[in-house]
């Protein structure tokens, strides 16, 4: 039993070692590096002699210690079989060993006898792999974005795997890419065009769905719950079936390359998941605060402006951001009834863009990261509300 | 008296609630029904414009004398296909200006020309001209006589508007379009789309539920696909992909896992053998559901993390003291908390990727293989400008969404009456 979980420990622990180690190593050769073998192989073997002196050194010396000492024995050994490495990448090396050595911490000769342990092993190693590799799956596309778009053409011809920035260019050299697009390419217009549609559609949709979230939340009215129903499988439709009555008509009616014709679009499109969610929240605000608006003689408006709007402020703010993001990122639409580069909006410049395939990819990347980074950073610094917003439009792209 | 007051209540609900329906009417109901009426249409792209007859108004001298000038109107009809019928003109002349000569089509009255041009048929074209004269021999100033522009009317049929219907349509999408194939690589797509984010959005749920360090970053992070702007990523990733100079070829190449490129986006099938046996992998359909998978599963994840935590701790310390092993706890207690969530994900995701159209128009263009139905919509209306197909393969997919919903309700209902 001890040596089948021992065996289970050591090749798991070592599997798992070798993944990062070859993580490590495709990012050094995006570097630059020449590497051209990813000797899994002996990395795996040493893996397991690595494992298996850590549980039978056991508690004799000091973790610390231990996971420095071995570390260091581990990186010159890799050096050793290892293809030319400069200094900074066998220190990476170690630093990962160090990492990996510190999560061993828990196990011991004595561990291992433990009930289930090899399926503790298995699922603790699972989960270090997994976001190991999550991270990685996610986070590569977006870092090949960000750096191809530092790069020249030239540079990615002669070395498609070398992402390295080079700093000792000035700081105009290597943001050309991003000068180019919007001296060139007119990407600041764009930039206009996009936030006001975003912003636009943002404000429009508040102002028709606080007030009939609130009706939906509080009054009765005939046909209410059909409404309340039918808002959600309008979601299911989509956009994909609108696009071509929405086309003929907006032809007839010349609505097409105008801003206006593609504000209409968005805040219809993303008012059902608006009025579901805000009427979520309505509802959740007692009904007593209001009693006390009523006696104090206000009207319906009085009691949205000064009652409802100001206590639902965390909610309208979901709402808001998560509608900006829709209008933001939305493609179909602006595909089919933008036509003139005068009114395009970012996604599609940079469709426009691709069209040619004279457009080096470095400009093309640059576009995506300008449309990309101002989503991400209101992600990020609203996450909060964004996640609880996208729970509840649990329905919507 | 509370009577009034629900009536009072009532005309306020629907004083509110009308504006957000009238518009999502008008933009999302209404085309859905307009797409029944356009599909059974012979009609193209270039038909939907309104015929409407347009002159464009010169103005030349004709001698020395400025008291005399002629007009040229060049008349047309803007369509190449259609008649406009009853064309009526109208000009307008300042004071003292009288025209010469007019064409027996037209009247001269109250310093106005009315022309009765009759039928225009399609494609119509004619120049049309006005001599004038000032009554008292005076120059006439150019410029006025330009700023003033004709009126032209003149009815036409509105092309959508007509009663002229066919079946044609349908016929082309059932037996000219590949139809089992379309609907076969809808089917592929949609459904290993859906059951792919779900098992990663399982997987990607357990771990950060783990205690770990940093996983609200880990959730943050975890969210990049899903939020970032479909254009982006997928350029990101076609330039990834690349068989000539994209990363992942070049890097497989570098360390000779494969030894030519793959062209992962331009290739209808691939042979792979395993144990011997040899079979056709889709590989342009399957990286695109890959790209797919990556794009939602964050919203699984998402969805079931948070169930997961509201599973009570206590459960699983209870089964940890009853001495189950990691499998069974997964098995016994988390797995029948999640069921009612994958479900209900699995429907909506069903339907999204079944109407996906951005993510394999931006790879593919729907080459290779990966011709959805949406992706076909497109196509039809407008690369092949034949809008009344293309309304006619909307009709089918609002079809098939129909039937799906039904079919996910009567099985949902079903389960309600068994608990």
């Amino acid at each position: 039993m001890k040596f089948k979980s021992l065996a289970i420990f050591l090749i798991i622990s070592s599997f798992f070692l070798t993944c990062i180690l070859s993580i490590g190593k495709i990012m050094a050769t995006l570097q630059g590096l020449s590497f051209t073998n990813l000797n899994i192989t002996p990395i795996f073997l040493i893996g397991i002699l690595l494992s298996l002196t850590f549980v039978l050194i056991d508690n004799k010396i000091n973790h610390l210690i231990k996971i420095f000492s071995l570390s260091f024995i581990f990186s010159i050994l890799y050096f050793y079989l290892n293809e030319a490495s400069p200094y900074w990448y066998i220190f990476g090396v170690f630093l990962i060993t160090l990492f990996f050595t510190n999560k061993l911490k828990k196990y011991s000769m004595q561990s291992l006898q433990e009930d289930f342990i090899s399926e503790k092993i298995i699922f603790d190693f699972i989960t270090l792999f997994g976001i190991v590799f999550f991270a990685f799956v996610i986070l590569f596309p977006f870092y090949i974005m960000l750096v191809t778009s530092f790069k020249t053409q030239i540079a990615l011809l002669v070395n498609p795997l070398d992402f390295s920035l080079d700093f000792t260019k000035s700081l105009t050299e290597l943001f050309k890419s991003y000068f180019v697009i919007f001296e060139t390419y007119n990407f600041g217009r764009y930039i206009l065009i996009s936030s006001a549609v975003s912003i636009g559609t943002v404000i429009v949709t508040l102002l028709f769905a606080i007030p009939a979230a609130y009706a939906v939340a509080r009054l009765n009215f005939f046909g209410k719950n059909f409404l309340s129903t039918s808002i959600l499988i309008i979601y299911m439709f989509p956009a994909i079936v609108l696009v071509i009555p929405l086309y003929t008509v907006f032809s007839q009616l010349g609505l097409r390359n105008s801003i206006f014709g593609l504000l209409i679009v968005y805040t219809a499109t993303t008012l059902p998941v608006a009025i579901y969610m805000l009427q979520g929240y309505f509802k959740s605000i007692p009904k007593e605060i209001e009693d006390a608006g009523i006696m104090d003689g206000q009207n319906w408006f009085g009691i949205i402006l000064k009652i409802i709007i100001p206590l639902s402020l965390p909610a309208i703010a979901s709402v808001a951001l998560y509608v900006f993001m829709i209008a933001w990122n939305e493609f179909l639409f602006s595909l089919m009834f933008l036509d003139s580069p005068k009114s395009f909006t970012l996604s599609r410049a940079i469709q426009y863009l691709s069209g040619d395939a004279e457009t080096p990819r470095q400009y093309l990347m640059a576009g995506s990261v300008i449309v990309t980074l101002p989503v991400l950073f209101i992600f990020i610094y609203f996450e909060k509300y964004l996640v609880s917003g996208l729970t509840a439009g649990s329905v919507k792209e | 008296m509370s009577d009034s007051l629900s009536k009072l209540e009532k005309r306020t609900a629907y004083t509110l609630v009308l504006p957000a329906v009238l518009l999502v009417f008008a933009i999302v109901l209404f085309p859905i029904f307009a797409n029944v009426w356009i599909s059974f249409k012979d009609i193209e792209l270039k038909d939907i414009r309104i015929p409407e007859p347009r002159a464009k108004k010169i103005v030349k001298s004709i001698s020395e004398n400025q008291s005399e000038l002629k007009i040229v109107y060049k008349l047309r009809n803007s369509s190449l296909i259609q008649e406009i019928r009853n064309v009526q003109f109208q000009d307008k002349f300042p004071t003292n200006v009288s025209p010469v000569n007019l064409d027996s089509r037209c009247n001269f009255q109250s310093k106005k020309v009315v022309c009765n041009f009759g039928n225009w048929e399609a494609k119509y074209r004619e120049n049309f001209e006005i001599t004038i004269q000032n009554n008292n021999g005076e120059i006439i100033d150019k410029k006025i006589i330009k700023s003033q522009k004709p009126i032209l009317s003149g009815k036409a049929d509105n092309p959508l508007l007509t009663t002229n219907f066919t079946l044609e349509n349908f016929k082309k999408v059932f037996y000219e379009n590949n139809f089992v194939e379309l609907l076969l690589t809808t089917f592929y797509f949609t459904f290993f789309g859906t059951v792919g984010a779900i098992i990663f959005g399982i997987l990607a749920a357990q771990l950060v539920n783990q205690n770990i360090q940093g996983r609200t970053y880990m959730r943050g992070i975890l969210l990049f696909p899903y939020v970032g702007p479909v254009v982006a990523l997928a350029y990101t990733w076609t330039l990834l992909l690349d068989p000539n100079s994209g990363t992942l070829n070049a890097l497989l190449v570098n360390f000779n896992i494969i030894e030519q490129p793959i062209n992962l986006l331009g290739q209808k099938y691939i042979t792979m053998s395993i144990l011997g046996f040899e079979f056709k992998l889709r590989l342009a359909l399957t990286t695109v559901i890959f790209f797919e998978i990556w794009r939602y599963f964050p919203l699984a994840f998402l969805f079931i993390l948070a169930r997961l935590q509201a599973i009570p701790r206590s459960l699983y310390e209870a089964a940890e003291v009853d001495g189950a092993s990691p499998i069974q706890k997964f098995i016994h207690i988390t797995l029948p908390q999640i069921t009612a969530i994958i479900s209900i994900l699995f429907m909506i995701r069903f339907i999204w990727n079944f109407n996906k159209f951005e993510d394999i128009f931006l790879l593919t263009g729907g080459a290779s293989g990966t011709r959805t139905l949406p992706i076909n919509v497109y196509q039809q209306g407008f690369a092949v400008s034949d809008i009344g197909m293309g309304s006619a393969v909307s009709i089918v997919i609002v079809m098939l969404l129909l039937s799906f919903m039904v079919i996910y309700f009567i099985l949902i209902g079903k389960r309600a009456n068994e608990v």
